[in-house]
């Protein structure tokens, strides 16, 4: 049990949090973070989504990493993750079918983000599951971190309500308060994001 | 003779004011604080003393930045105080109260409609600036004195003060202070400013409502109009009335400045005036402010010839933001191309795109803010292509 709880083992799962977040370090998965963060909840879906299939394709991958030939196996990693992705595509649509309809395209285009191959070919080709997995599950939540960031501060501001309830009181609308219509636009969210890295950046100043 | 001992004695005084309370502001003194604030006043009001420090520069212009900035802020005055006015003349004419409005009645109505709007703009950029300044340890930077006056000029009369701020605060730190400060700006943050509000707040930025006039009277001045009427300008009435000619009235109007629109944009005679007196200084380039012009005119030219708009080819020039564009945003010395030759291009693309966005693009009746931050974006490309031709052209004639 020690072992599984390694002081490396931690590392490789609260590294990809914060000093090492896909997003605001590695600069990864950009497109689908500017796609899906209008609104909170298709923001969390898919942090979540993205953090079950990279958890998962991380293990499997892990798991057969010594018989898969070398020359092929970008091939073999696709096809872990098409699966896995077609399987979260299908549970979405069956228990989360609004989300399903609001993420559109992206559950489907989680099989291009950067950040699951970047894991399998820097990760899973050479750990084993379990490494694998805290690996798969960290980059997961930092990926999802951002996205909550970024979802919570478009909703707030762009449509006044979290979560689909409203926030911003009626009485400063009557005075004259009004939502941003920028916020809910692609463009304001790689600005948002832009901020989040300059502040984690700044934050982090001495670590590194 | 005389004016002139008055005046040199009064600097006197401000300057021996000014030595005496200095120590105060230095390393120590108890007012340190405020030292960036202290320094951006003191060189304001006098060339500063230092001097370059042996092996750097050795030689410089006799005219500082803040000097070139006063430059453009007095000649952006004519176009303002013609905005005042205009401003209390719409609301006249909104109220049916035309006959019994006096000139001054008007102007000291605009004066006080627009006087909020140049405070929050100065107070929420300076002191923006104020502590990036602090914060950094740097002198404190003067390029928001225009842009703090372009900013209220450029917007519809009705803005509300809380948006304007947002918008000033968002321009100056993502648009200016991110690249590292006055001259550093790939954008000018003034239409930075603008194309805020523009996407965030739709409604009261654009187009057929009642953003263009100030209804409602203020401390006792000008008339509340009895009924909320609707004023587009007549760009904006061009766009949705499938383009249309305009008729005689219109386009004087549109000449003197008395038609709906942003603050100071309307008025082509006052914005004139200005650029009269940017050329005759040297402080903007004839050349990029002529090239807008006849981009302009070539692009409305071939659009009535193909037929997509009934508008004269110069009537772009009188109407919307076009004139003032041209003249003090085209012109920035910062965000435009800065090779004589890339001057020439980049103005005539500016006056292009303009046009084909007014004529072609049906959602925005006015494309000069998007013509000139788009050619923003490319000047540094301009520059690049006009200095790499001119290297090979050199390196061939070396080979002959």
């Amino acid at each position: 049990m020690s072992k599984l709880f390694s002081k490396e083992n931690c590392e490789v799962f609260s590294n990809p949090l914060n000093l090492n977040n896909p997003i605001a370090v590695q600069v990864l998965g950009i497109c689908s973070a500017l796609a899906v963060t209008s609104q909170l909840e298709p923001a969390i879906v898919m942090g979540l989504s993205v953090t079950v299939i990279t958890a998962f394709s991380n293990v499997i991958i892990s798991l057969i990493r010594k018989s898969i030939p070398n020359r092929i196996r970008i091939i073999v990693q696709l096809v872990v993750v098409a699966a896995l992705v077609t399987i979260v595509s299908q549970i979405l649509k069956a228990f989360a079918y609004d989300v399903s309809v609001q993420l559109s395209v992206y559950v489907g285009l989680i099989i291009t983000n950067c950040i699951l191959m970047g894991r399998l070919e820097a990760f899973a080709m050479m750990n084993g599951p379990w490494e694998s997995f805290l690996d798969g599950i960290g980059n997961g939540l930092g990926y999802a971190l951002i996205l909550v960031i970024v979802g919570f501060v478009r909703e707030l501001l762009g449509f006044g309500t979290l979560l689909g309830f409203q926030i911003v009181p009626d009485f400063c609308y009557e005075n004259g308060y009004m939502n941003n219509g920028m916020m809910t636009m692609p463009a304001m969210s790689l600005i948002i994001v832009g901020c989040v890295i300059w502040a984690h950046r700044s934050i982090n100043k001495e670590e590194k | 003779m005389v004016n002139e001992k008055i005046v040199n004695v009064k600097m006197k005084v401000l300057r021996n004011y000014l030595d005496k309370i200095k120590p105060n502001f230095e390393e120590g003194g108890k007012l340190h604080a405020f030292h960036s604030l202290f320094d951006g006043l003191e060189t304001f009001a006098f060339v500063p003393r230092t001097t370059s420090r042996v092996g750097s520069v050795n030689i410089h212009d006799a005219i500082d930045s803040k000097r070139i900035m006063s430059f453009v802020v007095i000649a952006l005055m004519p176009a303002l105080f013609f905005g005042m006015y205009n401003v209390g003349y719409q609301n006249a004419v909104a109220a049916g109260q035309l006959a019994n409005a006096t000139f001054w009645g008007m102007f000291w109505y605009g004066f006080l409609a627009v006087l909020p709007k140049i405070i929050v703009s100065y107070v929420v950029g300076l002191g923006i600036e104020f502590v990036v300044a602090q914060w950094k340890k740097e002198e404190i930077q003067e390029g928001f004195l225009v842009s703090g006056i372009l900013i209220p000029m450029i917007v519809p009369v009705t803005t509300p003060l809380w948006m304007l701020a947002i918008a000033v605060a968002f321009s100056v730190i993502l648009a200016k202070e991110i690249f590292g400060g006055t001259g550093m700006n790939i954008f000018n943050p003034a239409l930075i400013t603008r194309a805020f509000l523009f996407f965030s707040y739709p409604s009261v930025m654009t187009g057929d409502s009642t953003v263009w006039v100030n209804q409602q009277s203020i401390l006792g001045l000008g008339f509340t109009a009895p009924e909320v009427c609707t004023a587009a300008t007549p760009l904006g009435e061009a766009a949705t009335e499938g383009f249309k000619g305009f008729d005689c009235q219109t386009i004087t109007d549109a000449v003197t400045g008395l038609i709906p629109g942003s603050i100071g944009e309307t008025s082509v005679i006052a914005i004139a005036l200005g650029a009269l007196l940017l050329l005759w200084t040297g402080v903007a380039s004839w050349k990029t402010m002529l090239s807008v012009f006849v981009g302009g005119g070539l692009m409305g030219w071939l659009m009535q010839v193909l037929g997509l708009t009934q508008i004269e080819w110069w009537h772009h020039f009188v109407l919307g933001g076009f004139a003032f564009g041209a003249v003090f945003m085209a012109t920035d010395p910062v965000t435009s191309a800065r090779t004589e030759c890339g001057k020439y291009v980049y103005g005539l693309l500016i006056g292009i795109v303009a046009v084909m966005v007014r004529v072609l693009n049906p959602g925005y009746p006015e494309g000069m803010m998007l013509a000139i931050l788009l050619m923003n974006l490319f000047a540094p490309l301009i520059d690049y292509c006009v200095v790499e031709r001119n290297i090979s052209m050199r390196a061939k004639r070396a080979k002959k």
